[in-house]
């Protein structure tokens, strides 16, 4: 739900902690008997140090901590979810409020069908069950950027219920092994966003922006099956991505169209479940995963000091409940065998067709990038977390000679490294993919070294327009290929360094290496390093 | 001309007799004569003659848009009209201009109706008097009727004259007292527990609730959505199913309202009862309905029965629970609903801003009156997470028994039930007020508003007794899918 987290004195505290109530602890159905439910929805994380969190100070008990986690994506439509004001991110405030939006009396809901598909696609996509009637309610709480006074949400009967949600995260020494968890889907509801606040301490005031008020949210509850911060940022990132791949929500967290809550409580294993506090409005999942683990140490600190966890954001939860929205029918959905004959395709929803509609997920794009180059895993994983990145890949790789595995690796280290040094997206990239195809491709050849290669992608940075051929013409970066001109550089380099050919001579493996380097220097990297090590090993023979 | 009905002032207007803007005048210059009744809270004198006038180029020109064009109509308060206050008789909304118009209101005006001004009700249509509105109380027209005067020149004690006027019942009395008055040929009014049928019964003329969902409620300032409709009061039942034939019909703005396009209200001439089955409903013979509607309505009954219609005693059996019921449902709903009113957006704000929950306070005390609150108080209670399962689900599953009784009733081969709609004639203020709003509603709205509750059709018919009431049901498809619509 999108209630504000914070209200009036405990503001600019991420987690809230309330008076102990058995009904705030985790109620983990039966133990997860999941294990990968197939090719949908995988997800990577490249490090799974399990936590602090494992283990007490003492080493005596063992601790585990429970994590379930409350998202809301803010849906991906033109208009809002129950008027037909459009939806922008930063347009002028209060710019795009309709009557209803400001709760002017009299307006009435008007249910905004893109939303409703976007909801059935998504839990499709999260193998959920579709209710085919579901029911809208009214949340009540006071607050002013909710002008009603009540948020219009599903509370008794969600558009979609028992879902899950594969991810998957590397572990071993390597991280080479990747393991596939699930987290279990316990609902996806359709309910408004609130209003923004903005509060002016200097002069006390407190201005409203009623742009992002009633916009189409997607609330989807994650059943508390993850165990750590990287595994809730994991399986974060996997909804992230799978709901880019719908094109149901932008789930673009800086820009808040991706806010999540996190339920965490530790307990010992065997022993009842602990009781839980919340942190609310994480919105970067670096630090959603940070937060939760901070949290979770805490919960350990205070336990093994003897205290007891308080749960503190329920002392600020109104405890005025629910009402049914008398203004809003059920919502009814069909599938091709309950479709009422002769009924308007406009009036109605048809989840067969929207089945129908589904893109190609995540998971399934990486499966078939393995099947299809022969990559690693968790490479498939890398190329699918940027934005834009696995484009960029598959452009280079239709232009390009070189084998896929070389370019995997050029695109996920040398290219990947330049835009995170810089900041970039890769988008914003000053090397296209026709570029750096034709830059493999000269090594592909071997016109040029990889060492030269690398040159002359640090040259394409800086020098917009020039192609790598004339980068290479220029700085003269082609390899040797009059062998007879290198024979006499690797002799005069032999005889310049006696000692090291006498090593060499001894059996020092190294020693060969050492006169490589030295050969390679006067060539200016210019000569092929496996054509010196065999002309040099013909010398030495000789 | 001014009394004429609806339908016979509309031939006149083609006819030439009168020119709308003539009817205009002559409407505007009977409320102010009748300013004293306070059925108006606004008067939209300029708004109404510029329309008078587009009116008047229509017929000239022999291009008038129907039955509707040139007639001064008149809209309870609570409906919204762009650009002309609208107030709900409180404070909270005293300069409050909507910047649209309720769908019905723009479906009365694309017609060509003349709006002569928004009439006066309860506070936020909460009462059965028009008592406890900010603008004061209505008064019945009929107390200045020479038959109530020559009444009450019968009693033996001399009352002062001013003084002892009589109530038009509510929530919708300015509108029924601005029909009875001749001011305009039809008015609106909302019907959420009685609040047109009960005004139109004390003031003798037609009120009309239509089936839930099929008149739309877009721009209604709502006082409980599952229940309210927008009513209909006019001088005879021809002119309301003239104004229904407009107003009705499905509306992408309200998604209660029902798909079906319907068909033309047209009324044939009922001469032949034969086939009708009428329903009297025991539970609706309560001791303390009054021996003259008592006896008004075994009048009628017998009326019908004379003329060949089968009259049977017919029960609902939880009839006696549905007032208790809706309290429950009616506060849940208001506390709900009156949640927007905080001073931010539109309406009162006061001046207190130490803090928004202090200013959010003082707004809502200063805005709303007592009943208003009392029911605001008594909803949240009923709201409380603690209390909901056992006060909101319990009240909605009576509903649904109070439902079911009509149902079955209909089901059982009644074609139409006859009830009384209030206890007794209208009564004095002086003697109305001796009791508060809640417990004048709970009495008032016992016959009628066990029909909200089922979402069902009711008419209170224009008689010279004013008090015999019947409920029709008419052959509406979505009735009975509307009834089990909770």
């Amino acid at each position: 739900m999108a209630a504000p987290m914070l209200r009036g004195r405990c503001l600019g505290r991420c987690w809230a902690l309330a008076c102990i109530d058995s009904g705030s602890r985790h109620g983990r159905g039966a133990a997860t008997g999941f294990t990968s439910s197939g090719k949908r929805g995988q997800s990577f994380v490249a490090q799974q140090p399990l936590l602090t969190a494992q283990k007490s100070r003492k080493g005596e008990h063992k601790w585990a901590a429970v994590v379930g986690l409350e998202i809301h994506a803010q849906i991906a439509s033109n208009s809002k979810l129950f008027s037909g004001s459009q939806v922008h991110f930063a347009a002028p405030p209060n710019s795009l409020v309709s009557f209803f939006d400001a709760s002017l009396p009299g307006t009435l809901p008007v249910l905004n069908r893109r939303c409703v598909e976007a909801a059935v696609m998504t839990g499709l996509a999260l193998n959920c069950h579709i209710n085919k009637k579901s029911l809208f309610d009214r949340k009540h709480y006071f607050y002013a950027d909710l002008p009603a006074g009540y948020q219009i949400t599903q509370q008794r009967l969600p558009i979609a219920v028992n879902g899950s949600l594969a991810y998957s995260v590397c572990v071993g020494k390597k991280w080479r092994q990747v393991i596939t968890k699930t987290v279990r889907i316990k609902q996806i509801q359709l309910e408004q966003d609130s209003g923004k606040s903005l509060h002016d301490e200097l002069r006390s005031q407190t201005l409203i922006d009623l742009n992002r008020a009633g916009v189409g949210l997607l609330e989807v509850v994650l059943e508390p099956d993850m165990s750590c911060g990287e595994e809730a940022a994991t399986a974060v990132r996997e909804l992230q991505l799978i709901l880019q791949a719908l094109g149901t929500s932008q789930a673009n967290m800086a820009e808040g169209q991706l806010r999540v809550d996190a339920n965490i409580s530790v307990h010992h294993p065997g022993e009842p479940l602990g009781v839980r506090t919340e942190v609310k409005n994480l919105n970067s999942a670096r630090f959603l995963a940070r937060a939760i683990d901070y949290e979770i140490q805490r919960q350990i600190n205070e336990l093994e000091n003897g205290c007891e966890i308080l749960n503190e954001t329920r002392s600020f939860d109104y405890k005025l409940g629910f009402m049914p929205e008398p203004n809003l029918p059920p919502l009814l959905l069909y599938d091709t065998a309950s479709l009422p004959a002769g009924a308007d395709p406009q009036q109605v929803i048809n989840i067969d067709r929207i089945r129908e509609q589904l893109p190609e997920l995540p998971s399934e794009t990486r499966e078939k990038l393995i099947q299809q180059y022969g990559i690693l895993p968790e490479h498939s994983f890398a190329l699918l977390n940027e934005v834009g990145l696995l484009e960029f890949f598959q452009n280079v790789i239709k232009e390009t000679r070189a084998e896929p595995k070389k370019v995997t690796s050029w695109v996920l280290n040398i290219f990947l490294g330049f835009l995170k040094q810089r900041n970039l997206a890769v988008n914003e990239s000053p090397v296209t993919p026709s570029v750096l195809a034709e830059l493999l491709n000269l090594l592909d050849r071997k016109v040029i070294s990889s060492a030269a290669a690398k040159q002359v992608f640090e040259e394409l940075w800086r020098s917009k327009g020039k192609t790598p051929s004339q980068i290479v013409s220029e700085r003269k970066l082609e390899l040797m290929q009059d062998e007879e001109a290198l024979e006499r550089v690797c002799h005069a380099v032999m005889e310049g360094h006696p000692q090291v050919v006498m090593d060499m001579k001894r059996g020092n493996p190294r020693a060969i290496n050492k006169l490589i380097g030295l050969v390679r220097k006067v060539t200016h990297n210019r000569a092929d390093p496996t054509v010196i090590k065999e002309i040099l090993e013909k010398q030495l023979s000789s | 001309m001014l009394g004429r009905t609806l339908q016979e002032v509309s031939a006149a207007l083609k006819q030439g007799q009168i020119t709308p803007v003539e009817l205009c005048q002559k409407c505007l210059s009977l409320i102010k004569k009748t300013k004293f009744l306070n059925a108006y809270i606004t008067i939209s004198e300029e708004v109404a003659l510029k329309q008078a006038e587009e009116s008047e180029k229509r017929y000239k020109k022999g291009h008038s848009l129907g039955a509707l064009d040139g007639i001064p109509v008149a809209v309870k308060d609570n409906f919204s009209t762009s650009g002309i206050e609208t107030t709900c008789a409180s404070n909270m909304l005293k300069g409050y201009v909507p910047p649209y118009n309720a769908t019905v209101v723009q479906r009365l005006l694309d017609q060509g109706a003349v709006l002569m001004g928004k009439t006066n009700l309860d506070e936020f249509a909460m009462g059965s008097g028009s008592t406890d509105g900010v603008f004061g109380p209505v008064k019945n027209p009929w107390s200045y009727s020479k038959q109530y005067r020559e009444k009450r020149k019968q009693k033996p004690h001399g009352e002062n004259e001013d003084s002892n006027w009589l109530i038009t019942g509510g929530s919708s009395g300015g509108s029924a007292a601005a029909v009875s008055a001749f001011t305009c040929f039809a008015a609106l009014g909302s019907d959420t527990g009685g609040s047109t049928r009960n005004p139109a019964a004390h003031c003798g003329i037609v009120g009309f609730k239509p089936s839930y969902g099929l008149v739309s409620r877009h721009g209604l300032i709502p006082l409980v959505n599952s229940m309210d409709v927008p009513g209909i009061l006019t001088r005879c039942v021809d002119d309301a199913a003239t104004v229904l034939g407009v107003l009705a019909g499905h509306d992408p703005k309200d998604s209660t309202t029902i798909q079906d396009p319907g068909k033309p209200f047209m009324l044939s001439s009922l001469t032949d009862v034969s086939k009708l089955c009428i329903g009297i409903p025991k539970e609706y013979l309560v001791p303390e309905l009054s021996s003259e509607v008592r006896s008004f309505w075994s009048k009628a009954a017998n009326l019908f029965e004379s003329e060949g219609a089968k009259v049977i005693e017919v029960s609902l059996p939880h009839t006696s629970y549905s007032i208790v019921c809706y309290h429950v449902l009616c506060t849940s709903e208001v506390a709900s609903n009156m949640a927007r009113f905080d001073g931010l957006e539109y309406g009162h704000r006061c001046d207190i801003d130490v803090s928004t929950e202090a200013m959010y306070a003082a707004t809502r005390r200063e805005g709303f009156n007592d009943v208003v609150r009392g029911r605001i108080l008594a909803g949240n209670f009923f709201l409380l997470k603690e209390n909901y399962a056992n006060y909101f689900i319990k009240a909605q599953k009576v509903r649904r028994l109070i439902a079911n009784d009509f149902v079955n009733v209909f089901n059982s081969g009644v074609d139409v039930l006859l009830t009384p709609t209030t206890l007794s004639e209208a009564v004095p203020y002086l003697e109305f007020i001796k009791e508060d709003n809640r417990t004048r509603s709970a009495q008032d709205d016992i016959f009628t508003q066990a029909v909200n509750m089922a979402g069902l059709p009711a008419r209170q018919p224009e008689q010279p007794g004013r008090q015999v009431v019947e409920h029709v049901v008419e052959t509406v498809p979505g009735d009975v899918k509307n009834a089990q619509k909770q």
